[in-house]
């Protein structure tokens, strides 16, 4: 039997937070903004029907940047939590505090107990309302969480992304603004995203949906052409 | 509460009362049996609701009414909810069952949505309810029956469909209308008598208001328009731009003009 080789601690977690930051490098960015109506996620995303960005509550969208299929296990874990929840309880009790938490603390756990990080970062949005505040929650890999007041930014060219971002930030721009902002973040200088190759959703008040507690809606195609024409 | 993650091999998928069976099961708590048969007078009981096609889609009423043996136990009871954004389900039968089932069948629809990324189609939906109804068998042999009624707008389609259920979970697809409830027979009659194929919504409504006035007529149970109160019957309207209900203002002025013609024919 061969002895296994003593390896310090802290290159462990070294060579683990590197796997998982080249990782969630190699996929493309996302970007959640607060505008005049609620908040506005947009996240580069060629696929239609692979989304990064989805309906967790009445009140509570969920983004992941990285490796879909270990997002999507997040999202659908979030969704699975949000409905009990609201089922036991009340549709009121349901927040997105709690399921930030929850992320951080699974994400924490995978990171220093399992062999192999998650190669993810989440965002958990939660449109405010009755004086409570828009909430943006942005967990890192390791179960890092922080709170954004205006912006997020998640993906692998975050620092870059976030100063476009809040060079162009103001509050309570309207839609369209924000979301030239956030295309123009996300493209860099060198290129222009098209609206085909983004994926966009908003959580809003007011927006005209017959079930007026639901107010998760993806903007896609003509409308998101409309918007950044 | 920890985040619910399941195994690939015992994966709930997209089944929410699957879900909650495999959680702690505290949401899904049925009482114990007991009881024995008749049970039933003792818990409220809700009563007649109707569903017709109309040109555009369906319409669904139901009388406010429920009531517990001879006493009436709720005067402003909601019989008539969304299922989702393109259907509605109206109850009869234990009331405190049906609700629950009705919460249950809401939550499971939207979680279906939300958890696969697309809606179930009508049928899948009317599938689903059918199952819950079967699950509460054992209930119903105790005299906690729920029959619901289902209909919807089929948006494949583009046309209206009604789903009729019996105590054992049987469902039945109905082509034109349909009742059920304590004063279902004279509903259903009083529909028959008026109906046409492709009305427009203003006649479905009126037909409805009308079926649950004469039930309403020849049944204790189900309860006509209050008018000291001003509760009058739930009226949804479901098509091709989803769910909405009737306001409240329209039903009592169509209760009035119904009223206004019973009594000149009367006079005649």
């Amino acid at each position: 039997m061969s002895m296994p080789y003593y390896v310090a601690p802290e290159q462990v977690m070294k060579d683990r937070a590197e796997y998982a930051q080249k990782g969630i490098a190699r996929g493309r960015s996302l970007v959640a903004t607060t505008y005049d109506l609620g908040i506005a996620i947009v996240a580069e995303n060629p696929s239609r029907s692979l989304h990064k960005i989805s309906e967790i509550y009445d009140r509570i969208a969920f983004g992941g940047v990285g490796k879909y299929n270990e997002y999507d296990q997040l999202r659908v874990a979030g969704v699975r939590h949000a409905d009990t929840k609201g089922y036991a309880y009340s549709r009121e009790d349901v927040d997105a505090r709690s399921l930030a938490n929850l992320y951080a603390q699974y994400l924490g756990n995978v990171f220093t107990h399992e062999m192999k990080p998650l190669e993810v970062e989440i965002l958990v949005a939660e449109l405010g309302s009755d004086g409570r505040p828009d909430q943006l929650y942005h967990i890192a890999y390791e179960g890092t969480i922080t709170d954004e007041e205006r912006f997020a930014v998640l993906g692998g060219d975050a620092e870059t992304i976030t100063e476009r971002v809040a060079a162009a930030w103001q509050a309570d721009w309207d839609l369209s603004t924000a979301l030239k902002a956030a295309r123009a973040a996300l493209s860099g200088p060198d290129r222009v995203l098209e609206h085909g190759a983004l994926e966009v959703a908003t959580l809003s008040r007011g927006n005209g949906r017959v079930e007026g507690r639901r107010t998760f809606r993806r903007i896609a195609d003509e409308e998101l052409a409309l918007l950044l024409a | 509460m920890a985040l619910p993650l399941f195994p690939p091999e015992s994966d709930p998928g997209p089944d929410f009362v699957g879900l909650l069976r495999q959680s702690d099961g505290r949401a899904l708590s049925a009482p114990a049996p007991g009881g024995g048969p008749g049970a039933g007078p003792t818990s409220p009981h809700a009563t007649t609701v109707v569903a017709l096609r109309f040109a555009d889609g369906v319409i669904m009423a139901g009388d406010r009414r429920a009531t517990m043996g001879n006493i009436i136990a709720h005067r402003a009871m909601e019989k008539v909810f969304p299922a989702d954004r393109y259907s509605a389900v109206a109850i009869a039968g234990s009331a405190g069952m049906a609700v629950e089932m009705v919460r249950l069948f809401q939550v499971q629809l939207e979680h279906y949505e939300k958890v696969e990324g697309t809606t179930l189609s009508l049928e899948g939906k009317a599938n689903q309810l059918a199952q819950m109804v079967r699950q509460n068998l054992g209930m119903a042999m105790q005299g906690f029956v729920v029959v619901p009624l289902f209909a919807g707008f089929d948006t494949a389609r583009g046309i209206g469909r009604i789903f009729s259920y019996d105590a054992t979970g049987g469902h039945y697809e109905d082509t034109d209308f349909q009742a059920t409830g304590s004063g279902g027979r004279d509903a259903r009659s009083t529909i028959k008598l008026g109906y046409r194929e492709s009305m427009s919504r203003d006649e479905a409504v009126d037909l409805a208001i009308q079926s649950l006035y004469e039930a309403a007529d020849e049944d204790s149970a189900t309860g006509g328009p209050d008018l000291v109160r001003g509760i009058y019957p739930l009226i949804a309207v479901v098509d091709a731009e989803g769910y909405r209900l009737v306001p409240e203002e329209e039903v009592a002025e169509r209760f009035g003009a119904l009223a206004a013609r019973i009594r000149s024919e009367r006079a005649q």
